[in-house]
């Protein structure tokens, strides 16, 4: 026994490497920190010489919410305040909003997750009659004080006034608890918000470490068209400077194909007001599937892909408009599908007449056709922002596609949602092993879920001083090494062996055995009672 | 029971009075909750006289595909090739019914786990996606927190258990437990478990993960019958529950309207024989509002794309050769500077001076031993 047992207990026991179950379980209580740091520059004319002298000040301010028993959000905005330098003064006296906002570039950049916030004066022309705050390209913002400023009042009233203001330039430009709180939906199942914030969880991709882009040109009439699209150059010239910018959250890998004879679902309605085919939206649900079961993807990555298809109507049915729920035809002539990616319909008949001897060559505008992608494209990565609030005026975004502040917004949310993500894999993987007790724990598994934790608490401490870059980074590891360790193919537990199993198991091996033993047992215990009452009879 | 009843009938009329208010809402959006469909049907049993199983198989994949889920999003698992069996004497060909108005095989069927891969573990390793890394695409359940899914299952089953390939079987409680830990990843959205086997109903009485409806052709202690046999082929062609839910999945199309209660339906015991269950506890819905084409069909959200972004093309930088080699500066070129050389015959002279110079102070004698 003493030989036997704890050897067939070592043989029969699985393997399982030690695992950091007390970190985890820590982890399992998320309280998030996020923090954003504002810099509010006062121009001339916006405060008075006595004020002036107490402005540089710093104000730190929490923002409390708890989201459900394990999950706790602070937001914590640092406030400086300071007056404009000379070199900002004359940058700020250009005579449009977007010349100023680039003169103030070129004097300092601002580092990743910052704001700077100019306070200019009500009497300024840099902003229209009805708005009161310009957002820039880069992570400034032009913010116009209001009217009852004009009389000299304190400094702190001065403050108490912009306060709204200023908040709701962080939500527009930093975050917002709507998106946050979103983005921790793999952690908490929030009850539905309003339908802006269903439609925008619903459309974004989830975080992934990478996706892939395929451009697909449609041609189902190859006999008329004979279409050609410089993709290349296009995707060089318009797409890469947006996916360059966007390294730091994911990596993209783009192909392009083109697929001849390839009809779309539905059957277009000839519309004779217009004189051509018409797609109503309610059809445009239909179109999607015939056509995906003929788009390959690239079969060596799991990452999610993007699709963008271009389609060119044939000769018969053009042009095609594509119709909203109004019976109102759509600008971009394009649509797109949460998720999944998007389809536009480019008319070539334009380009020839009706006496030209096909097959005609065509030369797609490319840069038209980039521009509704590279807008579908924002809104499937989460980079297009709600709507935002009245008086406020958004520049439309650079040349690479993405503002400054849009790029942070969107590292906030990815940052915060890897980790919630992240913590959710690991605290179920624990549990997991925890209760089926059949599965083998590898060396690597161990290894992988240390780390994973490391990168955890680093990707929190980092966003909780704000240093956005370092925190998406960390993030990311978190996430790769956690889904690593839960998707593991050695974790498949051994098949389920119930109990009453075990002993059907055990009790032919054990059950002829164990009788002659228990028999002499009985006899030595038998023999031992008989030898004592002997020995009580002798002594008797 | 009665019971259960009462409480699930109050429960639906709470549900519908607070979705009556939602019906209101014009877009189709955000009804369901999905954004993309995926499939997993298995058949799990092998051998000729098991022809019915394969037919189950094969004829929800059909509808599947007829309602728009693609390939990419389905997993077909074939535990045997009954299309190109040696005993089939009609190859290629799969029917579902005796007058052979129906060949479920078709032109493009795509098996992705077939004969002995179908096992026990593949079939978990898809779901709770712990495959190798070298697992192609198409044979992965890439479904993400927005998939319905829908899992058909059908074969030789007991009280618990479903039998996979004649040697091994997978228990009700590891299949609960497959689920869970899909629920935990969120890799569902809603998942429709649908399967024909005996006794079927055993295998879903174990689950415990929300968002689960679940159907079977049989009640514990009751056999799932099949439906006809053909002497042509001399087996049994399908069973009567599929047989019937094939029928009226013929009459669905990819618009249709026709939701969950409709499916419940299906196959009632006068034509099956034994009684169909189905389990809507874990489903948070109300099983009225869930569309078939929810789970068979993959009708696609869309959304008009209202903005665009103005780029302008670039300008094409056309070089003329003028421009690209500095002409005027060649041509107006200086002379170059060189380094100056001492004239050429210097250098000689200068050495036959230092040797007549020697020879002269040493004697000429030496002079002719050089010349």
């Amino acid at each position: 026994i003493i030989v036997g047992v704890p050897l067939w207990w070592r043989t029969t026991e699985t393997y399982r490497a030690w695992l950091p179950v007390s970190q985890i379980n820590e982890l399992s209580n998320l309280q998030l920190q996020l923090s954003a740091e504002v810099e509010v520059v006062f121009a001339r004319g916006t405060v008075t010489p006595e004020q002036q002298k107490k402005v540089p000040l710093t104000q730190i301010q929490d923002e409390e919410h708890t989201v459900d028993e394990d999950t706790a959000l602070r937001y914590r905005y640092e406030t400086k305040y300071r007056t404009a330098t000379i070199m900002e003064e004359d940058a700020l006296n250009q005579p449009t909003a977007a010349e100023a906002d680039l003169s103030l570039h070129t004097l300092s950049e601002s580092p990743c997750g910052s704001l700077v916030v100019y306070v200019i004066p009500e009497s300024s022309s840099l902003l229209p009659e009805d708005m009161d705050v310009y957002v820039g390209q880069r992570r400034t913002a032009l913010l116009r004080i209001g009217a009852q400023m004009r009389v000299g009042k304190t400094l702190d009233q001065l403050l108490a006034h912009l306060e709204p203001r200023i908040k709701q330039v962080l939500q527009v430009m930093s975050f917002s608890h709507t998106d946050i709180s979103a983005a921790l939906s793999d952690r908490v199942r929030l009850s539905p918000g309003n339908k802006e914030s269903i439609a925008d969880s619903m459309r974004t991709f989830k975080s992934s470490p990478g996706y892939e882009i395929t451009f697909s040109l449609l041609n189902p009439d190859p006999k008329s068209h004979r279409l050609h699209w410089d993709i290349e150059g296009a995707v060089q010239t318009y797409i890469q400077p947006l996916l360059t910018k966007l390294a730091s959250v994911a990596n993209f890998s783009i192909d392009s194909q083109t697929l001849y004879y390839a009809m779309l679902g539905v059957n277009p309605r000839f519309d004779s007001s217009l004189s051509a085919y018409t797609l109503h939206s309610d059809s445009l649900a239909h179109v999607i599937n015939p056509v995906e079961a003929r788009l390959g993807s690239n079969a060596a990555s799991s990452n999610p892909v993007l699709n963008f298809l271009l389609y060119v109507p044939d000769a018969h049915h053009s042009p095609l408009y594509i119709h909203d729920r109004k019976k109102q035809e759509v600008p971009s002539n394009a649509f797109h599908s949460p998720r999944w990616g998007g389809i536009m319909v480019y008319n070539v008949n334009g380009f020839y007449g009706p006496e030209a001897v096909f097959p005609v060559d065509v030369n797609i505008n490319m840069a038209k056709v980039m521009g509704v992608f590279l807008a579908q494209l924002r809104l499937l990565l989460g980079v297009q922002s709600s709507t935002a609030p009245s008086g406020f005026l958004v520049a439309p975004c650079g040349s690479n596609g993405l503002a400054d502040w849009e790029l942070d917004r969107l590292m906030w949310s990815r940052s915060v949602e890897n980790v919630a993500t992240a913590t959710t894999t690991i605290t179920s993987l624990a549990q997991l092993l925890e209760q089926i007790g059949n599965i083998v724990i590898n060396d690597n598994i161990a290894e992988q879920v240390s780390s994973a934790v490391t990168s955890l608490q680093l990707a929190v401490a980092e966003l909780e001083t704000g240093n956005l870059r370092f925190a998406l980074q960390y993030s990311k590891e978190a996430i790769l090494a956690s889904e690593r360790a839960f998707f593991d193919p050695s974790l498949l537990h051994l098949l389920y062996f119930p109990d009453d199993q075990k002993f059907a198991i055990y009790i032919p091996l054990f059950l002829p055995m164990c009788v002659p033993i228990l028999l002499s047992l009985l006899k030595i215990v038998s023999d031992a009672r008989q030898k004592r009452r002997e020995k009580q009879a002798k002594k008797d | 029971m009665l019971a259960i009843f009462a409480v699930q009938l109050t429960l639906a009329v709470l549900v519908t009075s607070v979705f009556a208010c939602i019906q209101y809402r014009p877009l189709l959006f955000f009804s369901s909750g999905h954004t993309n469909n995926w499939a997993v049907l298995v058949c799990t049993s092998r051998f000729w006289f098991n022809y019915r199983h394969v037919a189950n198989t094969l004829s929800v994949y059909r509808s599947v595909k007829r309602l728009g889920i693609p390939d990419s999003h389905i997993v077909l698992m074939l535990a045997d090739d009954m299309a190109c069996n040696h005993r089939n004497p009609k190859p290629a060909t799969v029917f579902s019914h005796k007058n052979m108005e129906l060949n479920v095989y078709g032109d493009d069927v795509e098996v992705d786990y077939r004969g002995y891969e179908v096992t026990v573990e593949n079939f978990l390793r898809v779901l709770t996606g712990r495959l190798p890394p070298s697992t192609p695409r198409s044979k992965r359940l890439l479904s993400d927190d927005r998939s319905n899914i829908l899992i058909y299952l059908t074969g030789h089953g007991g009280n618990g258990f479903l039998k996979f390939q004649d040697s091994e079987e997978i228990s009700n409680v590891e299949l609960a437990d497959a689920f869970e830990q899909m629920w935990q990843k969120r890799r569902y959205n809603e998942l429709l478990f649908i399967i024909d086997t005996c006794q079927g109903a055993s295998m879903y009485e174990r689950f415990y993960s929300p968002n689960l409806m679940a159907l079977a052709s049989s009640q514990v202690g009751e056999d799932s019958l099949s439906h006809q046999p053909d002497l042509a082929i001399g087996v049994h062609l399908m069973d009567r529950y599929t047989f019937y839910l094939l029928e009226f999945l013929e009459d669905i199309h990819p618009s249709s309207k026709a939701n969950m209660n409709d499916l419940f339906k299906v196959c009632p015991k006068s034509q099956c024989v034994s009684t169909p269950g189905h389990r809507t506890d874990l489903f948070l819905r109300d099983p009225g509002s869930a569309l078939i084409t929810d789970f068979f069909g993959s009708v696609r959200k869309v959304e008009i794309t209202m903005e665009t972004i103005n780029l302008t093309e670039p300008i094409q930088q056309t070089y003329s050769y003028v421009d690209q080699l500095p002409v005027s500066e060649i041509i107006h070129q200086k002379p170059k500077q060189k380094d100056w050389h001492p004239p050429d015959g210097f250098i000689l002279g200068l050495w036959t001076l230092i040797l007549l110079v020697f020879f002269k102070t040493y004697g000429m004698k030496h002079l002719k031993h050089i010349f």
